[in-house]
C-alpha cells in the first residue's frame, strides 16, 4: 500500500462517522421539513410515492411558508440570536479575567484551577440550572440574603424573566470560554511582555498590544463555542425565562412536542442552521485573514 | 544583592562594576553565575534587594522597565509574531508617541543599519534565524537607548553566522555609539567582541579586565581555566634565581622557572600555562623543557591540540599553529621536548 493510499485510509474513519452522525440525520430533517404534517406515524407525508402512473416526487415548502408568514418565528430567532450575542459576550468578560489569571498561576496551581472550571460538569447540567431557581426565586437564597441585610425592602424579580436567562446562559457556558483562552493565553512567551514593557509599554498598554490580539484566535474559538449553542438553547430559557422569553429552541420544542408539526419544525432546525453558518463562516475568514 | 527566595543563596552579590558611555562591555561566566539575573536588574525585570543602579548619575531603584532608558536584545529575541518587521522595529518609538512619518524615517535608517530594509513587510516567523537578530538589533536600537542589553546574542545562530555577526556587532556599536552590555557564556565571543570583560562566578565578579588582561593574566585558577584552555600544576615556591621564582611541581617532574612578583619560600601556587605558549622540540635555550610522548593529536584547521604524557604520567596540553601549508608532524608515541618561556607561566597563590 503506498503511503497515498494509506493517508486517505486513515480519513475514512472520520467521513464515515460525519456521514452516519452528521450528514445523515441532517438530510432526514431536511427531507421532513419538506413533507406536509399528516395524522399518523409518522406525522408527516412521504416524499415519494407510486401509483399506477409511477414515481411521484412530492415536495411542499409549507412549512418554510408558515416560518415567514408569522412573524413568531423571526423575533424568536432574532432573540434567540440576541441572548447568545449578549450572553457571549458576558461570557468573555468574566472568562478572560479568569483564563489569564490560570495561566499568570503557580504552575503547580493550574491544574487544580482548570479542575474547578470543568467541575460543575461532573453534575447533570439540568440540575445545576434547576439550582439557579432555588438562588433566584422570590423567596430565593440571594432575594432572603439582601432581605436579612436590609439592602432592599422587597424581593427583586430576579427570576423567570431575560435577567435569569442570561445567568443561566453565561454560567453554563463559561467553561467553554474559559478552556480555549487558557490554552491559547497558556502559549504567550512571558518574554514577549517583558519586550514590550522594555519598549515603554506600561502593563496595561503591553496587554493591549500584545497579549489581546495574540489571544484573538482563542477569543474567537471561545465566541464561538458558546455562540452556536446557545442560540440553540431550550432548556435554560424553559426553566428560568418567562412567558415572554421567545427563543428558537424553545419554539422549536414546543412545534415538535406540543404541537406535533413535524415539518414546521424542522423547518426550523434547517433555518436555525442556515442562521448560524453565517456567523460561523464570517469568522473563519476572519481567521484565516489573520494566519495569512 | 540579589536573591531569588529568603534563605537562598544570592544570585547576585557584592557586585560593583562601573561601565563607561559608549563602552562594549560583556558579562562572562558559566551558566548560573548571576550574570543574566544583574542583566536583568538593569533592565528593571527583578529587583535588586540592596545596592543602587545609577544610569547616567540617575537612580533606577524605582524606576520601572518601562521607564528606563534602556533596551534589551533578548535571547530568544521576542518579536512580536502579529507584527511585521517594521511593527517590531518600530514599536517603541510609536509607544514614544512618535509622529507616524518620523516613526517610518526611523524605522527604515534601522533597518538599513542591519541590512534588512527589504524585508520590513515580512512577518518574523518569515526570516531565518540571523534575520530575526537583527530585528531584535534593530528593534532595542530604534529608541536611541543610553544602553543597550544584548542576552547571549548570538547563542541561537550557528557557528558561521555567529562569526560573521560578532563582526557586524562590534561594527553597528562602534557606529552609533551607544553603550552595549552583553552577557555571555561563551569567553571566544566576549573576548573577540568586548572591549572590558567581567568575568563572573557565584554572583561575584572574580575580575574585570580587557580581554587580554584576562587571557594573559588570569586572576584565579578559575578564570584562567574558564578562559581559554590552560594546564594548571601545583607546586611549591623554593627560592628565587635573577628576578625569577623557582617552583617545585612534583606533577611538572621537576624545577619551574617563572617570571613573578617576590613570594615567600614554601608559598604554594599554581603553574598556569596556556597551551599556545608550549613550544614543541624546545631548543636548549628555552629555560623550561620537560620531555614528554604525545599521547593524542587532534587537527583543528588552523592548530592542532596535542596531548602530551609527562615522565609523571601528567598530560599536557599542547596547541601547534599549522602556519605551513604541509609539514612534518609528529606521531602518536614520538617522544618530544616541550618547552615554555619563564614569562609565558602565570602564578597563581593558591
Amino acid at each position: 500500500m503506498s503511503d497515498a493510499v494509506r493517508r486517505r485510509a486513515v480519513l475514512v474513519l472520520p467521513f464515515t462517522w460525519l456521514l452516519l452522525f452528521f450528514l445523515a440525520p441532517f438530510f432526514i430533517v431536511l427531507k421532513i421539513s419538506l413533507a406536509e404534517s399528516a395524522i399518523g406515524i409518522p406525522p408527516y407525508t412521504p416524499l415519494f410515492s407510486t401509483d399506477a402512473s409511477g414515481w411521484h416526487l412530492y415536495l411542499s415548502l409549507g412549512g418554510y411558508e408558515f416560518l415567514i408568514s408569522d412573524s413568531l418565528y423571526f423575533r424568536a430567532y432574532l432573540d434567540a440570536l440576541k441572548f447568545a450575542a449578549v450572553s457571549t459576550v458576558f461570557c468573555l468578560l468574566v472568562g478572560y479575567p479568569l483564563a489569564y489569571g490560570i495561566v499568570r498561576a503557580a504552575r503547580r496551581w493550574r491544574g487544580a484551577l482548570l479542575l474547578l472550571v470543568i467541575l460543575p460538569f461532573w453534575t447533570s447540567f439540568l440540575i445545576r440550572v434547576y439550582a439557579w431557581i432555588g438562588l433566584l426565586k422570590g423567596n430565593g437564597l440571594i432575594n432572603n440574603t439582601l432581605l436579612a441585610l436590609g439592602l432592599i425592602d422587597q424581593p427583586l424579580t430576579l427570576l423567570n424573566n431575560a435577567f435569569a436567562v442570561y445567568v443561566g446562559i453565561v454560567y453554563s457556558y463559561l467553561p467553554f470560554m474559559v478552556l480555549p483562552l487558557y490554552a491559547q493565553l497558556e502559549k504567550l512567551d512571558p518574554a514577549l511582555l517583558e519586550a514590550a514593557a522594555d519598549l515603554g509599554c506600561r502593563p496595561w498598554q503591553a496587554f493591549a498590544r500584545v497579549t489581546l490580539p495574540l489571544s484573538l484566535p482563542g477569543i474567537a474559538a471561545g465566541a464561538l463555542l458558546v455562540f452556536i449553542p446557545a442560540v440553540g438553547e431550550f432548556v435554560i430559557p424553559d426553566l428560568l425565562g418567562g412567558p415572554d422569553t421567545l427563543m428558537i429552541g424553545k419554539v422549536l420544542w414546543d412545534e415538535f412536542f406540543a404541537n406535533r408539526d413535524w415539518p414546521v419544525a424542522s423547518a426550523v432546525a434547517i433555518a436555525m442552521l442556515v442562521v448560524l453558518i453565517v456567523p460561523m463562516a464570517f469568522i473563519r475568514r476572519l481567521l484565516q485573514e489573520e494566519a495569512a | 544583592m540579589k536573591r531569588f527566595r529568603p534563605g537562598a543563596a544570592a544570585a547576585v552579590d557584592g557586585v560593583s562594576l562601573e561601565i563607561t558611555a559608549g563602552e562594549f562591555f560583556a558579562l562572562l561566566g558559566p551558566s548560573g553565575c548571576g550574570k543574566t539575573t544583574l542583566l536583568r536588574m538593569l533592565a528593571g525585570f527583578e529587583r535588586p534587594d540592596a545596592g543602587r543602579i545609577l544610569i547616567d548619575g540617575e537612580d533606577m531603584a524605582e524606576v520601572p522597565p518601562y521607564r528606563r532608558p534602556v533596551n534589551m536584545m533578548f535571547q530568544s529575541y521576542a518579536l512580536f509574531p502579529h507584527m511585521t518587521v517594521a511593527e517590531n522595529v518600530g514599536f517603541g518609538l510609536r509607544q514614544d508617541g512618535l509622529p507616524k512619518a518620523e516613526r517610518a524615517a526611523r524605522v527604515a535608517a534601522m533597518l538599513d543599519l542591519v541590512k534588512l530594509g527589504a524585508f520590513a513587510e515580512r512577518k518574523p516567523q518569515q526570516l531565518s534565524g540571523g534575520e530575526r537578530q537583527r530585528v531584535a538589533l534593530a528593534r532595542a536600537l530604534a529608541q536611541e537607548p543610553k544602553l543597550v542589553l544584548l542576552d547571549e546574542p548570538l547563542a541561537a545562530l550557528d557557528r558561521k553566522l555567529r562569526e560573521e555577526t560578532r563582526f557586524e556587532l562590534v561594527r553597528i556599536q562602534q557606529r552609533i555609539g551607544i553603550t552595549f552590555l552583553m552577557v555571555t557564556h561563551d569567553q571566544e565571543e566576549a573576548m573577540s567582541m568586548a572591549s572590558r570583560i567581567a568575568v563572573m562566578a557565584a554572583g561575584k565578579v572574580v575580575q574585570l579586565g580587557t580581554p587580554q588582561e584576562i587571557y594573559e593574566a588570569p586572576a584565579s585558577r578559575f578564570v584562567a581555566d574558564f578562559i581559554g584552555g590552560v594546564n594548571l600544576l601545583p607546586g611549591e615556591v623554593t627560592g628565587s634565581e635573577g628576578g625569577r621564582l623557582l617552583v617545585a611541581s612534583a606533577e611538572a617532574g621537576g624545577t619551574i622557572l617563572a617570571e613573578h612578583g617576590p613570594l615567600a619560600r614554601g608559598t604554594l601556587v599554581t603553574l598556569a600555562v596556556r597551551p599556545e605558549k608550549i613550544v614543541l622540540d624546545a631548543p636548549p635555550s628555552v629555560a623550561n623543557r620537560l620531555e614528554g610522548v604525545i599521547r593524542g593529536f587532534a587537527y583543528r584547521g588552523e592548530a592542532s591540540t596535542l596531548e602530551v604524557e609527562l615522565a609523571t604520567g601528567r598530560v599536557l596540553r599542547v596547541s601547534v599553529a599549522n602556519n605551513a601549508r604541509r609539514r612534518e608532524m609528529h606521531g602518536l608515541g614520538d617522544r618530544v621536548t616541550l618547552g615554555w618561556d619563564p614569562t609565558a607561566v602565570v602564578l597563581l597563590v593558591r
